[in-house]
């Protein structure tokens, strides 16, 4: 029992360390140049992608878990991933894998967005 | 004293300038980023936890997850909170995938006063598009180039 | 002949018979909040988009601005006015409320002072009776057009200024009481190369210490001789480095300088500069400055407010960012 507190604790240190981790490698390059938040967002996610098809990825997200996969880079990683098992079937399946892979995310993001559309406004911000 | 004739004073007065400029608080922004980020990283992982009690694995398990995440980014923003997340957390609540949620909705609130379709369809993806465009075909060369490896 | 280098004098001395100003909610917590006419508790002042909010209250600084004049609204004889969004359509939805002729100017946040400088030139030279010189712009419709989404979590880098919520109008006519426009100087566009679009503050200052030079030779003053030298929006980074220009070329302003973007909010440095936006200079001027000239407490002002003349569409191609600044000085 006490190891498994324990090892659930250490995955959340982990998650925490990580995920932190790429944040704040983006934020000392926000810093150093003037990167606006679409570009970075780009080339974190694209960073997933090459780590992932050279086989480095796939380490960091068993060790770290959703420390690795929450990131934006964890998005290239299911794109890239989607990819490499694609290839395995065939021609089709490598083209279309990619982007099936992701088909979650980005389903969640446009639903989710209309229907926070229907519903709120934006508003003037003070700060 | 036009500046585009006088190259020469334009650089000069350009590094000049960088003296001037207000410093930036590095240290305070990485603490900010890292805290935050790493925070919004446990969530995933306790949200990956309980969705593993009910019973999903694998893929099922990580798509879940970043849908529920997803949801959660979109409605800060409807609610107007994320920004001010962002306001104090820089990166650390831009490269998490609530950041990408927000990229997404932000743009289809803001723009719903020019029309659903133009308005808030068309520019839904202004931020987010870059993301989904690089994201699938540099998915498109991984599989080929695995596939003819 | 009443010109002398760039700057054209008023020999018959339009007045400003009236002013207003129009703020809003954050900007009425400020210096200006006790002086302008309205102060808005609601940002979006009753209207269904920003753009309606920033139309509705750049019509209601003009109509202020002719009743508290005393003109009826068939005897103002023109309009100058513009604002930040695309083809000035702020100014032009707000000219069609009424009947007489307008004429649209486009200068970024230098427009009050170009609108200023045209009326007095036509008012001085005897075509026209009165003239309402108006500009006015908005937060939220600013960042919509120039920066992102309202909603989207970016973080603001301590260089940026914050767009003005706000309008000001000002009736110029030939005869009566109020100050005067003594002379004006027209601008020049400057472009030292700054391509960062979130230091407005350093790119426009060379173009205000450009206006300022040429006004002070044209005239043959001094800074000494203003009791106050008003820019529009350098911000705390852009006032520091107009200082430093200027003393550079033998004029220390740092007695006299104020900044209306400095002033209007309370500034920490190292997180933010202060306001911008053709809103800006115009709520200052139109309620602070002009309260305390007609009161006395000033005699002398020298007024040129500052614009970055720059699209998203220019920055877009990364191409460095042209300013200008145009000066007209009020005197009791």
């Amino acid at each position: 029992m006490e190891a498994e507190i324990l090892s659930i604790f250490l995955a959340y240190l982990k998650a925490f360390a990580v995920g932190g981790g790429i944040c704040l490698i983006a934020q000392i390059i926000i810093n150093y140049t003037d990167l606006t938040a679409g570009k970075i967002l780009v080339y974190f996610m694209l960073a997933g992608v090459v780590l992932t098809s050279i086989g480095l990825y796939q380490p960091l997200v068993e060790f770290a878990g959703a420390g690795a996969t929450v990131p934006i880079s964890g998005f290239g990683y299911l794109l890239a991933n989607g990819a490499m098992k694609g290839a395995e079937k065939g021609l089709f399946y490598a083209v279309t894998g990619a982007l099936t892979a992701a088909s979650a995310g980005v389903t969640a993001a446009v639903v989710f967005a209309f229907l926070m559309a229907l519903i709120f406004k934006s508003r003037t911000k003070r700060n | 004293m036009t500046g585009r004739t006088r190259e020469n004073y334009n650089r000069n007065y350009l590094e000049y300038v960088k003296t001037q400029d207000p410093p930036t608080k590095h240290f305070k922004n990485c603490l900010a980023a890292f805290g935050v980020g790493g925070f919004i990283c446990c969530i995933g992982q306790f949200i990956r936890y309980m969705l593993g009690y009910a019973g999903l694995s694998g893929d099922e398990l990580a798509g879940s997850t970043s849908v529920i995440l997803i949801f959660i980014g979109c409605l800060l923003t409807g609610l107007g909170v994320y920004d001010r997340i962002g306001r104090y957390a820089g990166a650390g609540s831009i490269v998490p995938i609530t950041g990408f949620a927000n990229s997404v909705t932000s743009p289809a609130i803001e723009f719903k006063t020019e029309g659903w379709i133009y308005g808030m369809a068309a520019k839904m993806f202004t931020v987010a598009g870059a993301i989904i465009v690089f994201g699938v075909f540099s998915g498109v060369i991984v599989g080929l180039v695995y596939l003819f490896l | 002949m009443n010109k002398k280098g760039n700057t054209i004098f008023f020999e018959n001395a339009p007045r400003i018979t009236s002013f207003a100003a129009v703020c809003g909610s954050k900007e009425s917590e400020g210096i200006i909040g006790s002086y302008a006419d309205i102060a808005l508790s609601d940002d979006m002042y009753g209207e269904s988009t920003y753009e309606k909010a920033e139309c509705k209250m750049l019509s209601t600084a003009i109509s202020l601005a002719v009743k508290k004049s005393g003109y009826k609204e068939n005897e103002v004889d023109v309009l100058f006015s513009g604002d930040l969004l695309n083809q000035i359509i702020s100014a032009s939805f707000a000219a069609r409320d009424y009947n007489f002729p307008f004429l649209g100017v486009y200068s970024a946040c230098s427009t009050m002072s170009e609108s200023m400088l045209l009326a007095a030139a036509l008012v001085n030279a005897g075509y026209i009776n009165s003239a309402v010189a108006a500009t006015g712009s908005h937060f939220a419709s600013a960042e919509r057009q120039y920066r992102y989404p309202l909603e989207l979590g970016c973080t603001r880098p301590p260089q940026a200024q914050w767009t003005v919520t706000g309008a000001g109008a000002n009736l110029i006519s030939s005869g009566g009481r109020g100050v005067k426009i003594v002379n004006g100087t027209m601008g020049r566009v400057c472009d030292f190369g700054v391509t960062d679009v979130n230091n407005m503050g350093a790119a426009m200052a060379p173009a205000a210490a450009d206006t300022l030079i040429r006004h002070f030779k044209d005239t043959e003053t001094s800074p000494e001789d203003y009791d106050l030298i008003l820019t529009g929006d350098l911000g705390a980074l852009g006032s520091r480095i107009l200082k430093d220009l200027t003393w550079e070329k033998g004029f220390d302003v740092s007695e006299k300088h104020v900044d209306c973007g400095e002033i209007i909010y309370k500034v920490i440095e190292s997180e933010f500069q202060g306001g911008s936006g053709a809103g800006c200079s115009a709520t200052v001027l139109n309620s602070y400055v002009l309260t305390k000239m007609s009161a006395g407490l000033y005699g002398r002002v020298l007024f040129a407010a500052t614009g970055a003349l720059l699209s998203t569409v220019s920055s877009g191609q990364g191409e460095s960012i042209p300013c200008i600044s145009h000066a007209v000085q009020l005197e009791n």
